[in-house]
């Protein structure tokens, strides 16, 4: 699952006062996750909300919901391979389920039907929100901007400190959730003046079907994607999905396979892998590390992992040291201390990344951008508002360095 | 067998039971609780009752003898000769009664609607009210497609899936299990019978009494890697369904022995026996022999040939969770 949090989980972080003020306005109604498309998007005329209620074969039922059509949100997977005695193996993630008739995968958001694999979460959204772009985080991306925010249920692993887990480790039928079609989804982006849509909060891979429609519809009217992934997917998958984005934040979660089986239940080499492909394919690519005390903040792990990064995709891609706080299945860790991020931070300067940020520390210093040469602020962050951007056509304003990202629309 | 209101009990069950209660219970008493066994020298009894007859002349499952084949297997664990004496030590008059069914399979491999019929009857005729009974599993349309109506209101035994109720918002963690419990574990249930069915699964090797508990949670995708090992053991740890749990009935009449956990008619056989026990670990492990030696008759290889035997059944005997017991030597197996 992403490392994003979602409004209603999240602690609260500054900038919150302003983005809450800044959605309501939008939606001229106080947004919480699970309302947010009820009460918005029906104020908004393209929705259409029909709940397919299914009439009761038995009694009348004064207690309890009656189950709701769930039809319009199934729509066949596009990547798995049919096997013998209508099982498939899906082929998105690298966990490659094996999935026998009327089962779902791991990720609980995917189903077989008689041999054929289907996605259950097609426009099918269970939180939504208009954040700055800088709450991705994404920092060397039309800053100051805002993305429509949007994620449906599931993620392909279970990080036992996720913030999201009430809508990442569910399944769809257990969250509430409004169907919002990909043109309904662009269309929103538009009227909200958000020049990007954005899959995060849960996990996208599991939705990689919606995300690429909803991309496809919002490039015909120029509005761009994001994606908030953990990178764990399969190679073919990736360059099909995150293909269609604009830029990409990859959740690289430690730097130890240990870690990645004990507390991600998931593997490390396929999301390097990935990190490398989108390296190779030109995308735009900030990377988040979430420091966990004790579990993945060694000295040993954050200088291999800025040695990694520096030899696999070079000094320019932002890297974001993140603070951690006790979520989940980790309620007995303490929040990550400051110094340990500084800590983090030091070790990737002096292996010589170039931007290395400290996340999730509202008014740090390493909230800003610097230029590597001059060493002038640039864009300079308070929380999640960019304040103050600098940058000119893509180049320091004092000495004229070239600052990679994507700086305007 | 007919019904006291002059309808047959599967008619009965069909229209959504009316709630007239058979027999009153003449006095409380002390209940069984989870840990005790029916058997001497600790050693824990798993009860196999047979009846070749069950299906009499075609498919469906004779009431009737049903309902004897049912006594005969929980007598067999309590050692009563009474047919109702065993229900009355596992809930009292006023108790919430679940019936955790497995409505997986669909028609052809799910709990059996005359099991299902004859342990609501006699625990009515022990003194439960039909209305504080409640059979469920995870979905009301798996429950309606294996055979089962719907029902939530009235003086009538209830029936519905958990979705239609949700589950509980609080994390219940255990090992390396966190999840939410059914609100029907938490709200409609004092006591819980599990009545699981027999199968093959691919990935878990067998399911039968401790894999069915996947069933009370949110998250059972999350915890089929490795063989469902140690998943099946903790979350049979987590402590309302530990504490609440009294007996699994296992439905044996059509189980399976390869393509598991659906319905695949060419691996199903009937077997027309339950195996019943209050050890859900010592039931596991017979039920695993027994589709062992079905795989074997039938020329395939062992579930250990195939990497996928049920190594959680030993992990839910072991020093951590204590489940029962998984050591041939301390099973006695009763045939009746
Ligand atoms: S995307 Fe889901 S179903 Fe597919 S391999 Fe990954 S976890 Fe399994």
């Amino acid at each position: 699952m992403s490392g994003e949090v979602n409004a209603q989980a999240g602690f609260p972080a500054a900038g919150e006062t302003e983005i809450a003020q800044s959605v309501r306005g939008a939606f001229s109604c106080a947004l919480d996750r699970r309302s947010f498309l009820k009460c918005a998007l029906l104020s908004g005329a393209a929705l259409s909300i029909c709940d397919g209620a299914q009439p009761l074969v038995a009694m009348p039922l004064p207690a309890v919901p009656q189950k709701r059509d769930d039809s319009r949100f199934t729509v066949e997977a596009k990547f798995y391979q049919k096997l013998q005695n209508q099982k498939i193996k899906c082929k998105l993630c690298p966990r490659e389920c094996t999935v026998g008739d009327k089962e779902r995968g791991y990720c609980g958001v995917r189903e077989n039907h008689g041999g054929t694999y289907y996605t259950l979460v097609h426009s099918r959204v269970c939180a939504a929100h208009i954040d700055p772009i800088e709450k991705k985080p994404l920092f060397h991306y039309l800053p100051g901007t805002l993305a429509l925010s949007l994620a449906t249920a599931g993620c392909n692993v279970n990080c036992k400190f996720c913030q999201n887990w009430d809508i990442s480790q569910v399944r769809p039928e257990q969250v509430p959730a409004e169907y919002a079609p990909p043109k309904l989804v662009a269309d929103l982006a538009k009227q909200h003046g958000c020049p990007t849509i954005a899959y995060t909060y849960s996990e996208p891979v599991v939705f990689s079907e919606y995300l690429m429609d909803a991309a496809d519809a919002g490039h015909e009217t120029g509005i761009r994607s994001v994606v908030v992934s953990n990178g764990y997917m399969q190679e073919e998958a990736l360059k099909t999905a995150y293909g269609k984005m604009d830029a990409v934040k990859i959740d690289l979660k430690a730097f130890t396979e240990s870690y990645y089986k004990d507390v991600v239940v998931g593997a490390l080499k396929p999301v390097l892998d990935a990190l490398v492909t989108l390296r190779t394919m030109g995308k735009w690519t900030e990377i988040v590390y979430l420091v966990v005390p004790t579990l993945n903040d060694s000295d040993a792990e954050f200088r291999g992992l800025a040695r990694w990064i520096r030899t696999n995709l070079g000094v320019d891609v932002p890297v974001h040291f993140t603070q951690f706080h006790p979520e989940y299945l980790l309620k007995n860790l303490p929040i990550t201390p400051v110094p340990t991020l500084e800590r983090a931070k030091a070790i990737a300067d002096a292996e010589g990344l170039h931007y290395v940020y400290v996340g999730n520390v509202p008014g740090h210093p390493a909230e800003n951008t610097y230029c590597p040469k001059c060493h002038r602020v640039l864009v300079e962050r308070v929380g999640l508002t960019a304040k103050q951007v600098l940058i000119r056509k893509g180049a320091c304003p004092f000495c004229g360095q070239q600052i990679p990202g994507v700086w305007h629309a | 067998m007919r019904w006291r209101g002059g309808t047959s009990r599967r008619h009965f069950l069909k229209n959504c039971l009316t709630g007239v209660a058979i027999l009153r219970a003449s006095g409380k008493v002390p209940l069984l609780e989870a840990s005790e066994q029916g058997t001497a020298a600790g050693k824990s009894r798993v009860v196999i009752a047979r009846d070749p007859q069950l299906r009499d002349a075609g498919t469906t499952v004779d009431s009737n003898r049903m309902l004897k084949l049912l006594d005969r297997s929980v007598q067999a664990v309590f050692n009563l000769d009474n047919p109702t004496e065993p229900w009355k030590k596992l809930a009292r008059p006023g108790d919430k009664v679940g019936l955790k069914m497995n409505a997986l399979g669909g028609r052809g491999l799910s709990s059996n609607l005359q099991l299902i019929e004859a342990i609501c009857e006699r625990l009515q005729e022990a003194g439960l009210r039909a209305s504080d009974i409640v059979i469920w599993d995870r979905d009301t349309d798996e429950l309606e497609r294996a055979g089962f109506h719907v029902s939530t209101g009235g003086n009538r035994v209830q029936c519905f899936g958990t979705d239609r109720v949700g589950y509980e918002d609080e994390l219940v963690t255990y090992g390396d299990v966190g999840s939410r419990l059914s609100k029907i574990l938490t709200e409609h249930c004092d006591v819980l019978i599990n009545v699981p069915v027999l199968k093959d699964h691919d990935g878990a090797g067998i399911t039968a009494a401790l894999k069915n508990m996947y069933g009370v949670i949110h998250n059972p995708n999350k915890y089929h890697p490795n063989g469902c090992n140690p998943y099946v053991a903790d979350v049979n740890m987590l402590p309302e369904i530990r504490r609440k749990m009294r007996l699994t009935i296992c439905d044996a009449t059509t189980a399976s022995y390869e393509g598991g956990p659906g319905y695949k008619p060419q691996y199903a056989w009937k077997n027309n026996a339950l195996i019943v026990s209050q050890d859900p670990v010592a039931l596991d492990y017979i039920g695993w022999q027994i589709i062992e030696r079905k795989r074997a008759e039938q020329g395939l290889k062992t579930l250990e040939a195939e990497d996928r035997a049920p190594r959680y059944i030993a992990t839910a005997g072991d020093a951590q969770h204590q489940l029962g017991t998984n050591d041939p030597k301390k099973i006695v197996v009763v045939e009746v």
